[in-house]
């Protein structure tokens, strides 16, 4: 992947550049689809789709575990949960006579009055320069060993404490789904 | 083609207005939460922007673990969806207005 | 000549006193009848609908000896008015007024509290505690003089023709003329306290014009509403005149301008505040948001006084008050930027409004609300001048639109629904011509005098810079242009209502249509004239030809300092920027056309039925009067009133009622004052809040998503606050 050395400020240049603008063009694209299609398993496979994008910017930008964990629990995880929920709950014949919310007009005019300033103010604000370091990511103790080994080091040590109440968190949350998803044992089905 | 910070920037908060856009405006529970995710995967893409920029792998850590709290929460919603539908049999987020008033 | 400018107030204060004291005896020797209520009124309650006018009532007229009386008196005294004003102005010289000759006239020294106390804390080497009763012309007073005396006196002729089958004529007359008087003590004023005496007293005015149909009920409240929203104002700007007392040590113009312009870094960091307060007072006056909402409800009042008070003057005091104040709010950026965004944005809103309402008195008051909102968003990104021109040219043209429609309304009967008027252009030639004329000079097609003043508003804006956001000067500019094609839009609309099409009123309506009287149509013509040619007075490009700021500079400074003279915009980027304002007038124009003189108002009805909670919004005005009634009327005032009436109930009673029941025991007594008092003003409490509350209620509506756009609405919010001011 090429790096930005050249350009002082810049991310991304030269070919990495269009692929990025190809891979965010895209991203946005399937994002809107989204929230557009009727049909939820549409729905559901753009966003997997934009999950997919948006690894690959991450990859772009040399972070390759956060986009294989991206790749793995998003799209391989969450997506399929979300697929398995979608066709469980799925109701035959019911198609989604209108699929927006009546507060849509508004909605829209009230993002459309925010977005545009916003974007024009995130667009031109001027960042300082910073020094490109391209082999921070994947250097560790001063030897090149790749990201993983880099994000491993930094997550083991300096952020162990928020690493065990993410475990926490994770068994917290498995049996919270279990007891929402059990049937309860009065009800007659 | 440079890239600055402010690409990502852009891009970033696009995808989280229109996930944002989602969240307000579908009937389906499930496409909302789907749009949640959306927005969660806007901010991953801001942090790792950032992290880039300032060549600091925090950035990339905190993304992780917003990964695995999104997963958490998707669980959870979808727990809560299967609850819902058997309780209501409609996932009609317009229909769960009894709070009104 | 100059000497005797004390005339331009004082003949229209003793038109008031002869007119009034003569309407006053002549209604004694009649009794009662005349302006008593006739057994043919009809009691209406809330309809706003054919308000203001005399046909609309049973009313009998006056008698003519006192009539001829009163109309002579009561414009020939705004007519000497008019020329005494004149000739002190061409005294004083149109050129020496543009080289900053001014003149101050000290009748009499009004407050003499002292002379030169030393106030040690106070940073005004002025400390001199007198306030003198003076005039003072200037070129701003000049200008504002000229046209106030000139349309108020056509106005007043023309009020002759409308008003004539009035019984309370001579009472019309004299409450104009004691407008006219505390106007002109307003414009003329040396110092703010006098200033504060006229703006108080076109309040007065204001109620008792608008309430001047005193037996419907709608527009006595108009009156009210109008008073104590500007109350409002007032109160700010009681304040700011405070403000400037304690920091200047005077109150008088001259002194107090050309100590803040020697030395602005002593007073500059007091300035916000104080000029905030007095900007309140103007957007009190001048209807900005949130104080605009008595402006549509003041159209109660007759059409005349729509035009005198509610379009070319009164309202415009507050911009007159900021433009003279302009040396201050220079020193306030924080100040010119509140005044900046709330003058756009109540220019903004207040057109969308007026896109749908049925009333034609109704869109030419938000008409007025939005043009307002131009002038202030002008003051605010520091052309004051701009803001003046537009005031000049708002007064002929809204002065000729509002008077065209009293003709309109005055043909049809009393009928001021839109939707019942139609075709009228054949019928009344001279009405429709005008009017269209008027239309298109605020509709800003060029050459016309709205566009020059327009134009000039929205340069200022688009190369203005504001250092705390400098995204603010594009998005002004965009919704000023916006609200100039929506301000083509909803005027055409109503003129194609009104007078295209099939005429959609009753039969007997469309046979008693009739021109109104001479006296009506020739100051229609004579605004119309001035509508076209008003502009010609601030043609920016053409070397010499701005002439206005010229005029005006020793008062107001055109965009001074960073913005001087070699900063100039580039010709190519003005012409640009007239481009875009006259195509969006164009379009603007064409879709009203289209839509509703083509096409009979087919696609506006299909989009009202597609859009119905986006049409209803704006049709009731985004419900702000009943936001208003819910939070401040019902909740603080009825409901203090509410409980303080329990308090007194109880405690007066308790004190007969504990001494002759002394004898039933200490039990007896704190039963009562349990029972009585604490539970009753409890519950008096509890009652009247929730009474408020019932209409806050309809925002829980269960749904998540309503709270999740409300929140993300916060929030946003929240973020540009801070971008704002970080």
């Amino acid at each position: 992947m090429t790096g930005a050395e050249t350009v002082p400020g810049a991310l991304l240049s030269g070919g990495a550049g269009w692929a990025f603008v190809i891979f965010a063009g895209l991203a946005v694209g399937t994002a809107i689809a989204v929230v557009v299609a009727r049909n939820p398993i549409h729905s559901a496979l753009f966003l997997l789709s934009s999950f997919l994008l948006v690894a690959c910017i991450f990859f772009l930008e040399q972070a390759e575990f956060v986009g294989a964990v991206q790749i793995l629990v998003y799209a391989g995880g969450i997506m399929v949960l979300f697929l398995f929920v979608i066709m469980l709950v799925h109701q035959r014949g019911v198609q989604e006579r209108l699929a927006f919310q009546h507060q849509w007009d508004v909605a829209l005019i009230f993002l459309l009055v925010f977005l545009l300033p916003f974007l024009y103010v995130l667009w031109t604000e001027r960042f300082p320069v910073l020094p490109q370091n391209l082999d921070a990511f994947r250097t560790v103790r001063g030897r090149i060993a790749g990201n993983t080994e880099a994000v491993a080091w930094v997550l083991y040590r300096d952020y162990l404490l928020p690493f065990e109440v993410a475990s926490v968190f994770l068994l917290v949350a498995m049996i919270g789904a279990v007891v929402l998803g059990k049937r309860s044992a009065e009800k007659v089905d | 083609m440079n890239i600055t910070i402010n690409h990502y920037l852009v891009v970033s908060f696009l995808l989280f207005s229109i996930g944002f856009l989602g969240v307000l405006v579908r009937r389906n529970f499930l496409t909302v939460l789907m749009s949640v995710e959306l927005m969660l995967n806007a901010v991953n893409l801001n942090l790792i922007a950032f992290s880039r920029r300032l060549s600091d792998l925090t950035g990339q850590v905190f993304s992780v673990f917003v990964i695995t709290i999104a997963a958490g929460e998707a669980a959870i919603g979808l727990a809560l969806t299967i609850s819902l539908f058997r309780q209501r049999r409609t996932l009609n987020v317009e229909e769960a207005s009894s709070m009104r008033g | 000549m100059r000497d005797l400018l004390w005339l331009v107030p004082v003949f229209p204060l003793l038109g008031f006193l002869v007119n009034g004291i003569v309407y006053l005896a002549s209604h004694r020797t009649h009794g009662s009848g005349g302006h008593a209520p006739g057994p043919g009124t009809q009691p209406e309650a809330e309809s706003s609908t054919a308000a203001g006018h005399p046909h609309a009532h049973g009313h009998a007229e006056t008698a003519p000896k006192w009539k001829t009386l009163h109309t002579v008196v009561g414009t020939g005294s705004v007519g000497l008015s008019c020329l005494v004003a004149f000739a002190a102005i061409l005294d004083l010289g149109i050129g020496p007024l543009s080289q900053g000759a001014h003149h101050v006239l000290t009748l009499w020294r009004w407050i003499p509290l002292g002379v030169n106390q030393a106030t040690g804390q106070v940073p005004g080497p002025l400390a001199e505690w007198v306030v003198d009763f003076a005039l003072r012309l200037d070129s701003l007073s000049a200008l504002m003089l000229a046209f106030v005396t000139f349309v108020g006196f056509l106005i007043h002729v023309y009020s002759v023709g409308y008003m004539g089958h009035d019984a309370g004529y001579g009472r019309y007359f004299a409450y104009l003329n004691l407008f006219m008087f505390s106007m002109l003590t307003l414009v003329l004023a040396a110092n703010f306290l006098l200033l504060f005496v006229g703006w108080e007293g076109v309040g007065l005015c204001s109620y008792l014009l608008i309430g001047y149909d005193y037996h419907k009920k709608f527009a006595a409240d108009a009156g009210k509403k109008a008073f104590v929203v500007n109350r409002i104002g007032d109160f700010g700007f009681i304040l700011g005149i405070f403000g400037v007392f304690a920091l200047f040590g005077s109150l008088d113009f001259g002194k107090v301008f050309s100590a803040a312009a020697s030395q602005p870094a002593i007073y500059a960091p007091y300035m916000t505040v104080v000029c905030l307060c007095l900007f309140l007072g103007a957007v009190g006056k001048s209807a900005q948001f949130p104080l605009y909402v008595w402006l549509p409800d003041a159209m109660a009042g007759p059409t005349p006084v729509s035009a005198l008070i509610h379009a070319a003057t009164m309202v415009t005091a507050g911009v007159y008050m900021v433009a003279r104040c302009n040396v201050l709010f220079r020193l306030s950026p924080d100040a010119l930027l509140v005044v900046a965004v709330i003058g756009g944005f109540t220019a903004l809103f207040a057109a969308t409004i007026g896109l749908v309402q049925n009333d034609i008195k109704k869109v030419l008051a938000y008409s007025t609300v939005s043009q307002l909102g131009y002038m202030f968003l002008a003051c605010g990104v520091g052309a004051f001048v701009a803001g003046m021109f537009h005031v000049v040219t708002h007064a002929f043209f809204k002065a000729c639109l509002f008077l065209g429609s009293g003709s309109v309304i005055h043909a049809l009967g009393g009928e001021q629904d839109l939707r019942r008027m139609g075709g009228l252009a054949r019928k009344i030639p001279i009405t429709y011509r005008t009017f269209l004329v008027a239309t298109f000079a605020i509709a800003g097609v060029p050459l016309l005098a709205g566009f020059f003043s327009k134009d000039a508003i929205l340069a200022a804006v688009f190369e203005s810079h504001f250092a705390r956001a400098p995204w603010l000067p594009k998005v002004l500019w965009t919704a000023a242009l916006f609200t100039a094609g929506l301000t083509a839009f909803y005027m055409f609309r109503l003129v194609s209502l009104a007078f295209y099409g099939k005429f959609r009123g009753s039969a007997e309506q469309e046979a008693h249509v009739h021109e109104s009287p001479r006296s009506m149509t020739v100051p229609l013509v004579v605004l119309a004239f001035l509508s076209v040619v008003g502009g010609w007075i601030g043609i920016p490009i053409l070397r010499g030809g701005d002439r206005i700021g010229e005029f005006l500079a020793p008062v107001v400074p055109a965009l001074a300092g960073a913005h001087a003279v070699e900063h100039a915009p580039a010709i190519s980027l003005e012409l640009a920027l007239m481009a875009a304002s006259v195509a969006v007038a164009m379009v603007g124009l064409f879709l009203a056309w289209t839509w509703y003189a083509k096409g009979e108002g087919r696609v506006p009805a299909q989009l009202a039925a597609r859009f119905p909670r986006l049409y209803r919004t704006l049709e009731n005005k985004y419900f702000v009067d009943e936001i208003y009634e819910a939070a401040f009327v019902e909740g603080l005032a009825k409901g203090g009133g509410r409980f303080l009436w329990e308090v007194d109930a109880t405690v007066v009673d308790l004190i007969p009622n504990g001494a002759a029941a002394g004898t039933l025991g200490a039990s007896a007594v704190s039963q009562a004052f349990d029972k009585n008092l604490v539970d009753g003003a409890v519950n008096g409490v509890a009652d009247s809040f929730q009474r408020g509350f019932q209409l806050l209620r309809r925002s829980q509506t269960g749904r998540v998503q309503n709270y999740a756009l409300v929140m993300g609405g916060g929030l946003f919010c929240i973020v540009a606050v801070y971008l704002i001011f970080r």
